[in-house]
């Protein structure tokens, strides 16, 4: 009985670790992202964000999820950010993520919007863990997303096809009209 | 049980991000910059929802089927944003948001 506590506990120290870590790489991260004045420095540190966002999906037992993540976003979108910057920025790329005047507000805005959240989050008594997630969600996963959430489930299929359409148009016929004007 | 993680460890966390988020996009003048934060924000309520669902509803899902929709918007999102961006870039050959206020009068 003991060893199992003793166990238990290391489990729970090996998860904290984990956890401290993950946290800070994806909030240091987050803030280079946020304050780097190359753009481009940014969109990489956007991949370090997302890599541990999966991370931290995987110490929450998604790993459907983090799979999902990784494709989606480390592969796909910065991907796409990356195209975008190079597409659009033709100047020097040094000082292409300037700040504006608004900082000035914005920071202490979320400073303190980030003490409320906290503050709340410290005081609310927590409920203790309700019971384990099953193991390979996919399975749990599919029959949910094909079955009982299979409107949404369309509806974000058609949002998908007509959205990419649409910036395809987009992106064409600004393209004639700016080679005709 | 002093060590084991708990929920508020996972909401000040994506609160955090949320923030981070937040004041990348009020602050920045660059359009592309800003799109890049909202994908923060939307991360951070992907940390929210997957954590909800493993300490409260572990057997139903429901909040990684919705963190799943997230991811899928936010795709879309982005796709769409950049499309726009380039399009202006084109026609007005600039990317700062505050340059864009040929609706004023």
């Amino acid at each position: 009985m003991k060893q199992l506590q003793g166990c238990a506990d290391m489990e729970n120290s090996l998860e904290l670790i984990a956890f401290f870590l993950l946290a800070g790489s994806l909030l240091t991260g987050a803030l280079m992202v946020v304050t780097l004045k190359n753009l481009v420095n940014s969109v990489l540190s956007l991949i370090v964000v997302f890599f541990s966002l999966a991370g931290i999906f995987i110490l929450l037992n998604a790993d459907f999820l983090a799979a999902v993540q990784v494709l989606v976003y480390a592969g796909g979108v910065c991907i796409m950010l990356v195209f975008g910057v190079m597409l659009v920025q033709r100047k020097d790329m040094r000082e292409s993520n300037p700040v504006n005047r608004r900082f000035l507000i914005a920071a202490p805005l979320t400073g303190a919007l980030f003490l409320l959240i906290g503050l709340v989050a410290a005081k609310s008594p927590w409920v203790k863990e309700a019971g384990e997630v099953p193991e390979n969600t996919i399975e749990h996963l599919a029959p949910i997303l094909l079955r009982d959430y299979v409107i949404p489930f369309e509806a974000v299929a058609i949002l998908l096809t007509v959205a990419l359409t649409g910036v395809l148009l987009l992106v064409k016929e600004v393209k004639d009209n700016g080679r005709s004007s | 049980m002093a060590g084991a993680l708990n929920p508020s460890y996972f909401v000040v966390l994506s609160a955090a991000l949320f923030t981070i988020g937040i004041y990348g996009a009020l602050s920045k003048k660059n359009a592309i910059a800003v799109l890049i934060s909202i994908e923060l924000m939307l991360g951070a309520v992907n940390i929210n929802l997957v954590a909800f669902n493993k300490y409260f509803t572990p057997e139903a899902f429901s909040g990684q089927i919705f963190a799943i929709f997230v991811i899928t918007v936010a795709a879309v999102e982005v796709g769409l944003g950049l499309a726009l961006i380039i399009a202006l870039c084109r026609r007005r050959n600039t990317t700062a948001l505050d340059d864009l206020d040929w609706l004023k009068w």
